[in-house]
């Protein structure tokens, strides 16, 4: 090990993930939801390929985000020099009508998502997700395959140790890679405030509200804060023990939903 | 909720802003109460997400079930209903101290993968033993498999005090037991605490309930441990994952594992030889804009040579005077998670760090019983599901290898079978033929001239009547080689051969006195008779070359020097025949431990693959052996028309 800060670990650890996954998928794409964790994962692909992202970059758009999100997907998509895909979800009327009206809403996500791997077959996946989000992705792998239905088997994860990923699957899978699997929500934002990342203005606080998780308008609410920088965001998650998705409608409406959500190809 | 303000406070001010998190495993048999420590230690820490634990006993209320602390933890709807933990869960707390991860690791005996895939990443280990259960089979396993993967620092805890009724002769007779299996692979745990997850005793604070014992309650000896020691100060290791063409750069990636490198520095790459000095660390946003003039353990740099070599994946690179060794085989410790065996004669594809080696998996040297370290079944054909065993891999591509114990993270590597990794393990060189860098890359004759001869090998052949050739015998020692030669060479002389016996022991009394019998020396050792066989063959001889020669490195290499007319022959007997004949009582000697590594008892003997011949010393007699290969030799090199 070295003496490397906690932070820079983590940006190297990633650093060596997102290198691994360029050499391994010949098809390869990143997942952009907008949020600040995904603009930390364009963030450390510019650092890990010197300067850009070198394949596309996949928005899978629900069409029911916030204007602010646009505005900014429209500007970093030129500041950065994305190669960007959007990929439109088809309508609410088509999903599961046995699902809670939230996982509904996210079912049209994964519906979206599936879409763009039909028609592009990105063999590889790059997805900003946390293990400290949700009890549910705790369990992720750094490299996880998906079967060709998209769905992901829990109980026959291939073992992971020692940075040695699993990047040979049989034909027809696609593999998620998460590069910040390990990485708290502190650490992101610790990371945006050393690095001076653009972030959505949406997690600022106006008027004593902010959002801590972007989703869809119809289904993420703000929190109480008076949170308006990145240092005082900081300093507030240092003190709460309120979980980050508390905001995101689809997680708590029943206590196996997002493993639902997972199980079926959600991010 | 006063503590809980504390706690969160320290973190806040920076105690973990620099320091990275310890990473703990738990590890422990099924029902132990893994689940149930983590999600006590969350609780009485004040670390769990508000609602976390009211959500939990309101979900159980519903459900009309009793609440357990460990449903904190699984908080899985299918764990559940299983009742058992099904992968790693990794969960974050903090203490006055510093931030910890916390993985969770099952103990049900088919979810090992997930355990490994949890441990191997660890700082530390708690190991768990039920106060009423016992030191189970699962307790002694996960400890040598935390010892497998490096992990070196151990608390155990022994829990469920309460229902020993707090007990100090339980608790002191476990511990004695823990201690001396976990002294048995050289561990010395770091403490041994009696705790009850359950009633929340000898977690954050001493219990009143257990006043005979003195020692740290599990927070304080969690704090008490270390974080990994820093790899800085080994060899440098630059692990080379890519080199990218983006732009007019030709950049090399990769991750340096240890040690440090700067720009000027003079660098190897292994296995190829080359060397290049380092011109430039490349980044975007470099800190303070400033490029990077040095680079150290831990970091993903890009780098640009000064010399255009060529670079590729899985290469590593070092400085120039202290390279990893180069060779074709290792032994391996391994674990093994397939439920297809890991099979002898088998072809599996092997990674160390980014490089990607085809290897046959030569032979199982032993399998090792986790339960009862001492028996262990020698001379397996395979690794079943799950088990851990001493193997011997061999690669048709030069690797570039370290040793575990001299470096922990390049000393190491996986397996794979078909899609997945299915196992891993630690290098060792010891006992091995090793090459070093000199050997194995410089052109030796870059500056020598070889003179032609003006008596051409046809003209030797039709004054002999007989072609030249080597008769490579190996086997073991008492196998018959030497006895096998020496009559051969009588009769064959007889016959108007030019013939010569080349005697292991005899070479060693001249030619090679200076080497002794580690794998380097019997490598030289071969080497140099290889070249005087060459010779005398070139002089028109047929050579009669008795070695046991263990490795087929050293006699493919023996192949190579000879380049033709090589006839490898397998004097064939196994170890027990060869034991019994013991001619010279080395045998007696070596298990007596008086010759260090001899070959079949205490060093490998590597039964050749295709030998041209194999003499089966245990089926024939000296007559029949010695007609057999006159037969042989009077076929293949006879040039005389009939013998008289």
């Amino acid at each position: 090990m070295s003496k490397l800060d906690s932070l820079t670990r983590l940006e190297q650890e990633s650093i060596y993930i997102v290198r691994e996954a360029y050499h391994a998928f010949d098809n390869l794409a990143l997942l952009w939801s907008l949020g600040k964790d995904s603009n930390v994962l364009v963030w450390l692909l510019m650092k890990a390929f010197f300067g850009r992202v070198p394949f596309p970059v996949v928005h899978v758009d629900t069409g029911k985000k916030f204007p602010e999100m646009y505005a900014f997907r429209e500007r970093y998509q030129k500041a950065w020099n994305l190669d960007l895909l959007v990929g439109l979800c088809p309508p609410l009327e088509s999903m599961d009508s046995s699902l809670t009206p939230a996982a509904r809403s996210a079912a049209r996500k994964t519906a979206g998502l599936k879409d763009v791997l039909a028609k592009k077959k990105y063999n590889g996946l790059i997805a900003g997700i946390r293990r400290d989000e949700q009890a549910t992705r705790a369990k992720e792998r750094v490299f996880s395959p998906r079967g060709a239905d998209g769905g992901w088997d829990i109980r026959e994860q291939p073992p992971e140790f020692w940075d040695q990923y699993n990047t040979d699957f049989p034909p027809d899978t696609h593999v998620r890679i998460h590069p910040l699997l390990n990485w708290t929500e502190l650490d992101v934002w610790r990371y945006i405030e050393r690095e001076s990342i653009p972030i959505v203005d949406l997690y600022f606080s106006r008027k004593g509200k902010r959002y801590r998780s972007l989703g869809d308008q119809d289904i993420t609410h703000p929190i109480s804060s008076s949170a308006a920088t990145v240092a005082e965001i900081i300093e507030e998650l240092a003190q709460t023990k309120t979980p980050e998705r508390a905001g995101r409608a689809m997680d708590h409406e029943r206590e196996d939903a997002f493993e639902r959500l997972r199980a079926d190809g959600y991010m | 909720m006063a503590p809980s303000q504390s706690v969160r406070a320290a973190t806040a001010q920076g105690a973990t802003l620099t320091e990275r998190p310890l990473r703990v495993v738990m590890l422990g048999h099924v029902d132990h109460g893994k689940s149930t420590l983590v999600g006590r230690l969350f609780y009485d820490t004040h670390s769990l997400p508000e609602g976390r634990y009211e959500s939990i006993r309101e979900m159980c209320r519903r459900r009309s079930m009793p609440f357990e602390w460990a449903f904190l933890t699984d908080s899985l709807q299918a764990e559940r209903d299983q009742g058992i933990t099904i992968d790693t869960t990794q969960i974050w707390f903090h203490s006055q101290k510093r931030s910890y991860v916390i993985i969770d690791a099952p103990g049900h005996r088919e979810f090992l993968k997930n355990m490994v895939t949890g441990a191997a990443s660890a700082d530390a280990v708690v190991l768990l033993v039920d106060a009423a259960e016992g030191v189970r089979e699962q307790s002694r396993r996960h400890a040598y498999l935390a010892h497998l993967l490096g992990i070196r620092q151990v608390i155990v805890v022994v829990n469920k005090m309460d229902r020993a009724l707090y007990d100090q002769e339980r608790f002191d007779s476990l511990a004695e037991e823990m201690t001396e299996y976990l002294a048995s692979f050289g561990v010395t745990p770091r403490h041994i605490i009696p705790v009850s997850a359950q009633q929340g005793d000898n977690m954050v604070g001493l219990s009143s309930t257990m006043k005979w014992y003195k020692g740290a309650f599990l927070l304080e000896a969690l704090d008490s441990l270390r974080a990994l020691p820093s790899a800085d100060d080994l060899p440098l290791r630059f692990h080379v994952q890519d080199v990218y063409k983006f732009d007019e750069r030709r950049i090399i990636v990769g991750r340096i594992e240890s040690g440090g490198m700067r720009v000027g520095d003079r660098l190897l790459f292994s296995p190829s030889g080359l060397q290049g000095e380092v011109a430039s660390f490349e980044s975007w946003r470099a800190p303070q804009g400033r490029a990077l003039q040095e680079a150290s353990s831990g970091c993903c740099v890009g780098i640009i040579l000064k010399e255009q070599i060529f670079v590729e994946r899985g290469m590593v690179a070092s400085h120039v005077d202290a390279p990893p060794r180069y060779g074709h085989v290792l032994r391996g410790r391994l674990f093994w998670l397939s439920k297809t065996p890991l099979k002898q004669g088998q072809i599996y594809r092997m990674r160390i760090g980014p490089s990607d080696h085809g290897v046959e998996l030569s032979s199982v040297e032993k399998v090792i019983d986790t339960d009862d370290l001492t028996s262990t079944r020698v001379k397996a054909q395979q690794v079943p599901y799950n088990s851990v065993a001493e193997v011997i891999l061999r690669s048709r591509s030069l690797m570039a290898l370290d040793d575990h114990s001299a470096h922990p993270l390049c000393g190491r590597f996986v397996l794979r079978d078909g899609y997945h990794i299915a196992g891993g393990g630690i290098i060792s060189l010891e006992g091995l033929p090793m090459m070093t860098t000199q050997t194995a890359v410089q052109d030796e004759h870059k500056h020598i001239y070889q003179v032609a001869h003006r008596v051409s090998t046809t003209d030797r052949a039709r004054r002999n009547h007989h072609d030249a050739g080597v008769i490579w015998l190996t086997g073991l020692s008492g196998s018959g080689k030497s006895t096998i030669g020496i009559e051969l060479e009588r009769r064959l002389f007889l016959k108007g051969y030019q013939v010569y016996v080349l005697d292991g022991d005899n070479v060693r009394h001249g030619l090679n006195k200076d080497l002794d019998f580690t794998p380097e020396g019997r490598a030289e050792n071969i080497r140099r008779v290889s070249e005087v066989a060459a010779l005398m063959r070139d002089g028109g001889f047929i050579v009669l070359a008795a070695f046991i020669s263990p490795y087929r490195e050293d006699r493919d290499l023996a192949r190579r020097v000879c380049k033709e007319q090589f006839h490898e022959v397998y004097v064939k007997a196994d170890v027990a025949t060869c034991e019994k004949r013991d001619p010279k009582g080395l045998y007696k000697k070596a298990r007596t431990g008086a010759i260090p590594m001899f070959s079949g008892v205490s060093a490998p003997y590597e039964i050749p693959e295709k030998p041209e011949v194999t003499v089966d010393t245990m089926a024939l007699s000296l007559e029949e052996s010695v007609a057999l290969m006159m037969d042989y030799i009077h076929q293949h090199f006879w040039q005389g028309g009939k013998h008289g």
